[in-house]
């Protein structure tokens, strides 16, 4: 591929590309997404290829690894153009079935389709399916159709016209100036007009300056950025190619944890072929605009997603943040002027610069504007990434969106913002999601983790597992971080183990205090709000296992006990064999026993128990009933009829 | 890992001291460990003091200080994996293999770490045994899967 030189160049390649695409040629999209690979993508994208070839057909059809369309629940999901057939958990063994009957017959394979459960009727086209149908997707539209490691895909849907459109259209000023007024805000967490952060590096008198991309996605329970580096790349390095003009760059940075191998693999290639295709390096386009790309990649710490402790990461250190007094976009890597922002904030810009901040901020509520991702993970029907407009309740995104709790459960609450975040219950679902709405709700939007939970859930263990998180993740700069976090882990294990005493939530609250006022950087100030977020909102579970030694959810391993009902036993002996510790005793017709003091609460035999017999029992805060006696153990047929 | 495969990886991040933790990056994913012959020839090289060398190797978390097993076992405590009972996953794998998160067995079988997402979501609870991910776990089948490494 040779250089593209000028605009004119770069559209009519575009013309070119475009007129060699046969709209009709039927081509299979499959979701090449970590989630689907998971779930074996790459069997079923292995099996289209030799089947292809089987049968000869690799002049009629293309087949396409893609990034991440958001289903991952019934991953792998297969696209069909240009019919757009979207085919559900498909396997290598559907695979011959499909050739068959939709690219030769043109036929649909029933049994494949989305079942809408409400209805039972079957849905044949991917946008009409509700978990897409009720979102917004400017961003993630694109994954299911290029081919994440295709420039050629990209430029196809009319990539880089933005940075031609800003290069030869828009003074860098112009560009600062459209996306202040589109209002768009940080989607890493904080939410600091974008614009304004651009604008103040802008006019920062060093010469030498620099834009980062955040990708050390660490939330766990989140994983938007990474489906947008995977799969459309080439959005994020646009992205930060108009940024670095607008803010006079010389210099990108991508900072993406190496936990994330296929998003390094596909960025890199990317800038590669940015590169080759004259995106990057000299005088891009035959402007006097000159910009390159460096990837870093993290090394596994939670903490370095913070500004300033990813920019010392960039030096070469270890990441610790450092105090703002002066904002990294005045001095930030190398005490340069440095402007950082999320994947999803960058991926956002070239739709800004070829739409116009107006388009952009006709979505929205009032102070957040346009669309977000989430990521809708936990106990939900319809796991997956979610796009969705600012200032949708987040009871449409868990109900109309994720389908709702599974198995029949109760919704307890919703955890959003990260580990930083907090949990919003049920009397606050109609909550319309926005930065300031969040905030004011005592969570935050984060950078869009959202993770469902039911009445299973037990909330002071909720509240233990992040602050446990942030313990581990803690740099150890400040004290009230390093040290507080650990006790109020301490107290908050103590508290999950029927330990708990008196004082100890007045204890954790002025712990919770400190660890906000006297911390250096975010982590440390936000760290609290797991345990303040699910006090305000569930103190009687927190009462309840103080007091009564109880847990109201069934889950903390120590305040509870498994038993076997001997009135619905029927002694057939699975939980015996699969009980880990051999802790139940029994034989064939005989009823059989949890010996207390071996069990180790793992819930085995709950698990295994058959259903028609229901025999093992949870409980909590009460004593276990006494084993039945050893005579009246042995089970008679007419009792194992009346059981069955 | 011989002092010539080091000096390549080195010399292919142009030598800049700012390329430390890339430079260890490389060295961990080939090697699986860092020994400290490693690190004093990284240092060495890139002329950057051994305690900083130390300091980055024990802060960041993809490091390891010692050698890792045949079989590494990833269990995903993220978020979405936790509610769905991750913890008892790994208790169950824990008890099955005598080794902590962060240990490795003395036969070199397994190393045990625990990671904070792997991105699988909605295949929660999610156990990685060297790279396969192994969906919506139980204690049982987590035991059944591990059977079937030697």
């Amino acid at each position: 591929m040779a250089k593209i030189h000028t605009p004119e160049e770069l559209e009519s390649f575009r013309k070119d590309l475009l007129s060699r695409k046969d709209p009709s040629r039927p081509c299979i999209s499959i979701c090449a997404g970590a989630g689907c690979i998971a779930s074996g993508a790459d069997e079923v994208i292995a099996a289209f290829k030799t089947e292809i070839e089987n049968q000869d057909l690799q002049a009629k059809v293309d087949t396409k690894g893609t990034g991440c369309p958001g289903f991952c629940e019934r991953g792998p999901v297969v696209v069909i153009y240009p019919e757009e057939i979207c085919y559900l958990q498909v396997t290598a063994e559907d695979v011959p079935e499909i050739i068959e009957q939709t690219i030769k017959k043109k036929k649909v394979v029933e049994r494949l389709l989305f079942e809408d459960p409400a209805t039972g009727q079957k849905v044949v086209r991917e946008p009409d399916i509700p978990f897409y149908k009720n979102q917004k997707r400017t961003l993630l539209c694109s994954n299911i159709k290029i081919d994440s490691k295709s420039i050629d895909d990209y430029l196809a849907i009319g990539g880089y016209s933005a940075l031609n459109k800003a290069l030869f259209g828009m003074t860098p000023v112009d560009v600062v100036g459209e996306v202040k007024k589109s209002n768009l805000r940080g989607r890493g967490g904080a939410g600091f007009p974008a614009g304004r952060k651009w604008e103040g590096s802008r006019n920062a008198e060093e010469k030498i300056k620099y834009v980062i991309v955040n990708a050390d996605e660490g939330d766990p329970g989140a994983f938007m950025d990474r489906a947008l580096l995977e799969g459309n790349p080439h959005s994020i390095l646009e992205g930060l190619i108009i940024g670095g003009y607008a803010v006079g760059a010389q210099e990108g940075y991508i900072y993406v944890r190496q936990e994330y191998p296929l998003a390094v693999k596909n960025i890199s290639l990317a800038i590669r072929q940015a590169e080759e295709y004259g995106f990057l390096g000299e005088n891009i386009l035959g402007s006097d605009f000159s910009f390159k790309v460096i990837v870093h990649q993290g090394a596994g710490a939670f903490v370095c997603g913070e500004s300033t402790a990813l920019m010392t990461a960039l030096e070469g250190r270890v990441g610790e943040p450092r105090p703002k007094y002066i904002r990294s976009n005045i001095k930030g890597l190398w005490e340069r002027p440095s402007v950082l922002n999320n994947v999803e904030t960058w991926a956002n810009v070239p739709l800004i610069i070829n739409n116009g901040a107006d388009w952009f901020a006709e979505v929205g509520t009032e102070g957040s504007k346009g669309t977000k991702i989430f990521s809708l993970v936990g106990k939900i029907n319809n796991t997956g990434l979610v796009e969705v407009p600012m200032g949708i309740s987040l009871r449409e995104i868990i109900y109309d969106i994720g389908g709702g709790i599974p198995d029949g459960k109760k919704f307890k609450a919703v955890q959003t913002g990260g580990p930083s975040g907090g949990c919003i219950p049920e009397e606050k679902l109609d909550l319309k999601v926005g930065f300031d709405e969040l905030t004011k709700a005592g969570s935050m939007m984060g950078s869009g983790g959202m993770i469902v939970m039911d009445e299973d859930t037990c909330m002071v263990d909720v509240a233990r597992y992040f602050i446990n998180f942030l313990t581990d993740e803690s740099c150890g700069k400040c004290v009230p971080c390093r040290e507080g976090l650990r006790q109020m882990h301490r107290i908050l294990t103590n508290i999950t183990q029927g330990k708990g005493k008196q004082g100890d939530l007045e204890t954790l609250q002025e712990l919770s205090e400190t660890a906000i006022e006297a911390s250096l950087c975010a982590l440390g100030k936000s760290a609290p709000n797991p345990f303040l977020s699910t006090l305000r909102y569930f103190k009687e579970e927190y009462e309840a296992h103080i007091d009564e030694k109880r847990c109201p959810a069934l889950s903390c391993k120590e305040l509870i006990a498994f038993y076997i009902d001997p009135e619905k036993c029927s002694a057939c002996g699975i939980c015996r064999k699969k009980c880990p510790v051999d802790a139940i005793d029994g034989a064939k017709k005989t009823i059989h026993i949890i010996d207390q003091k071996k069990c180790t609460q793992c819930g085995t035999c709950l698990e295994v128990c058959p259903s028609k017999f229901g025999a093992v029992k949870k409980i909590s805060g009460e004593p276990v009933p006494p084993p039945i006696e050893e005579e009246k153990r042995t089970l008679t047929k007419k009792q194992k009829a009346s059981v069955q | 890992m011989d002092n010539d495969r080091i000096d390549q990886i080195i010399e292919k991040h142009h030598g800049e001291p700012s390329y430390l933790i890339q430079v260890l990056l490389d060295i961990q994913s080939e090697n699986h460990w860092l020994p400290k012959a490693a690190l004093e020839r990284v240092g060495e090289k890139l002329k950057v003091p051994y305690t900083r060398i130390q300091h980055i190797a024990t802060f960041y978390k993809a490091f390891s200080l010692v050698p890792k097993g045949r079989h590494g076992i990833h269990i995903c405590m993220g978020t979405a994996c936790h509610v769905r009972g991750a913890t008892r996953i790994l208790d169950a794998v824990q008890d099955q293999t005598g080794i902590k998160p962060g240990e490795t067995d003395l036969d070199l079988k397994f190393s045990l770490e625990t990671v904070n997402c792997l991105g699988c979501c909605a295949l929660g609870p999610v156990m990685e045994v060297d790279g396969k991910a192994h969906g919506k776990m139980t204690p049982s089948q987590s035991a059944e899967v591990l059977k079937t490494y030697e």
